[in-house]
């Protein structure tokens, strides 16, 4: 560092061999990183704006999406589909993160005994694959097995089980459901962390203020962790928004009932590869990811440029 | 200590709780894992119950290793985790150390590119990738589900490794130089031993996404003989949907590797997370 540091500073720069060290270090990551994901990205995005004309790929403009938002046969899908994946999101957005901030702070909570046991425990499904969640609480839900409906009767809650997965009113928020069940760690870690790093002195000042317990905490660690719910609400809105694998499990390919369950993932696995009497499209399979990657970026950059910008960082 | 943060009734009130959201975490594993040691008449008939010796059956697992082939499953999901890790572990540190310790002219720029990747997700240019992989004749091979994960998980892997290695004490490595080390028995022998801990963590991260993935085996690798085991579970279980014992059987050897896994590394996982290495 040092020897760089001088050449910086010194008038006339000192000539300095090329230091092709450097550029060994990042070549590979550099390649790999840009032939398989920065390549492949922009590449997606340019075949957006072409499509098969007579037989011959050929460029259309907008006309893909102007198809996708308008040509019936395509957009009652997308608008079907856009519409579920924002449920989806604000279903995470209420039930995850408000419970993972919870748990996170009752964790947090000074001498707590067993905390560590707790926190690995309620991590646990996040670490499964949605594969293996999916069907657990296919089983689970399945009248066919009652494990849902017995434990209800339990309770007295009976003839409130129904079919959930199997009805299209309910369908969309039980699989959203399940998905809060996986995630509900990443919220609740990233949270616990926020909150042990507020310093002690701060819980100590407030005290002596005599601001403890409930009011303690929205009035003075809410405000210390809001950098980390905005982090934790923009990894929900990417992860939510590409979302696939636990909606194939549970729900197949089509996204039953009747496309009651039909995200943004899961309409782009199904133009781009096909799916029973329906052929693959590749360039329409494009435009979809095209509008996926757009809906994401604004997201990123509405927190990157405005949230972030706006919230008050506070330096211990 | 205040009065009011030492209550004895708000602390129960607080265990209470937490215990009751854990069995709502652990209560479907619990229950996966149990009811496949057992037989179909006690699945249906007490499915609460933990298998006794006239209900204990493993009739589930014969079926799973008999018709499925499990073992090459994991061994290709274990080929593809290890060596994408190993792959994102080496070249990850290596330009996180090439980004945090020289001054060159695009360093702010470069970080900023290789960072893209941690918002932007890779699949979103699948339909190009799968168009790459068929010209390059990748398609059905474990490479080609390597090079995506690896790619995949370069992005954090830099990130978080160049913010570790900032805190390498710039004295050693230019003790190093006196002594006429080379800039790579530099990164070699001198930095990467002292970020063990952050590369355990990095490993932790880029593990769980690679084992569990769906889309890319479905897409780049969905034959017999390169399934992974999310996949091979996935599409067995769509196929004996109907034989319980099987299907249960099939989850819970699905789930086994993972908590393995968890048992052994959550220390470091835990650690990552909470040292606000994903900040």
């Amino acid at each position: 560092m040092s020897d760089t540091e001088i050449a910086d500073i010194e008038p006339v720069p000192v000539k300095r061999p090329t230091r092709w060290h450097i550029a060994v270090f990042l070549a590979p990551a550099f390649l790999v990183y840009t032939a398989v994901m920065i390549l492949p990205l922009i590449e997606t995005l340019r075949l957006s704006l072409f499509n098969m004309i007579e037989g011959r790929l050929a460029f259309v403009g907008f006309d893909n999406f102007a198809r996708l938002f308008s040509d019936p046969r395509l957009s009652t899908d997308f608008w079907n589909a856009l519409k579920n994946n924002v449920i989806f999101f604000i279903i995470h957005m209420l039930v995850q993160n408000p419970v993972g901030i919870a748990i996170a702070a009752m964790l947090s909570v000074p001498n707590l005994r067993f905390a560590a046991f707790y926190r690995s425990a309620i991590f646990v499904p996040t670490l499964l694959s949605f594969v293996i969640v999916g069907f657990i609480w296919k089983l689970i839900l399945s009248p066919i097995w009652g494990i849902a409906p017995n434990m209800m009767d339990w309770v007295g809650l009976k003839w409130a089980f129904a079919p959930w997965l199997g009805k299209p009113e309910t369908a969309l928020v039980t699989v959203s459901l399940i998905s809060v069940w996986q995630y509900v760690g990443i919220p609740m870690m990233l949270i616990y962390a926020a909150l042990l790093n507020i310093p002690e002195e701060v819980l100590e000042a407030a005290e002596c203020d005599g601001i403890t317990g409930w009011s303690q905490f929205w009035k003075i660690k809410l405000p210390l962790i809001l950098p980390s719910i905005g982090i934790v609400s923009v990894l929900t809105f990417v992860g939510n928004f590409n979302a696939f694998d636990l909606i194939y499990t549970v729900q197949g390919a089509l996204a039953g009932p009747n496309g009651a369950t039909d995200i943004l993932g899961t309409l782009l696995y199904r133009t781009f590869f096909g799916f029973q009497n329906q052929m693959g499209d590749r360039s329409m399979g494009a435009t979809i990811a095209a509008v996926m990657f757009l809906i994401i970026l604004a997201g990123v950059s509405l927190y990157l440029f405005v949230i972030q910008r706006r919230m008050r960082r506070y330096q211990f | 200590m205040s009065k009011a943060r030492s209550a004895p009734l708000r602390a129960a009130l607080i265990h209470l709780a937490l215990i009751a959201y854990t069995l709502v975490a652990l209560f479907p594993v619990f229950l996966t894992l149990v009811n496949s040691l057992k037989n179909r008449n006690a699945i249906f008939r007490e499915p609460m119950s933990f298998p006794t010796p006239s209900t204990f059956s493993l009739i589930g697992y014969e079926t799973v290793l008999n018709q499925g082939d499990f073992l090459g499953y994991f061994q290709n999901s274990l080929i593809v985790t290890v060596v994408s890790i190993a792959l994102v572990l080496l070249t990850g540190a290596m330009a996180a150390f090439a980004l945090s310790e020289y001054r060159f002219r695009g360093n702010t720029l470069m970080g900023l590119y290789l960072a893209l990747g941690i918002m932007i997700p890779i699949r979103l240019g699948t339909v190009a990738i799968l168009q790459g992989m068929v010209a390059a004749g990748l398609v059905n091979t474990l490479t080609s589900l390597i090079l995506v994960y690896t790619a995949q998980g370069l992005p954090l892997a830099i990130f978080i490794l160049s913010e570790f290695m900032r805190t390498v004490s710039d004295d050693l490595k230019n003790a190093g130089r006196i002594d006429g080390l080379s800039e790579y028995a530099i990164f070699f022998r001198l930095v990467l031993p002292l970020v063990r801990p952050a590369m355990a963590t990095v490993a932790v991260f880029t593990m769980i996404p690679i084992w569990n993935d769906l889309w890319f085996p479905l897409i780049l690798a969905p034959g017999e003989a390169t399934k992974t085991v999310t996949l091979g579970a996935q599409m067995f279980i769509g196929q004996y949907v109907t034989n319980w014992n099987a299907v249960l059987a099939a989850l819970s050897l699905a789930i086994l590797p993972v908590m393995v896994l968890y048992v052994i590394f959550s220390r470091q996982l835990i650690r990552g997370i909470t040292s606000g290495a994903v900040k």
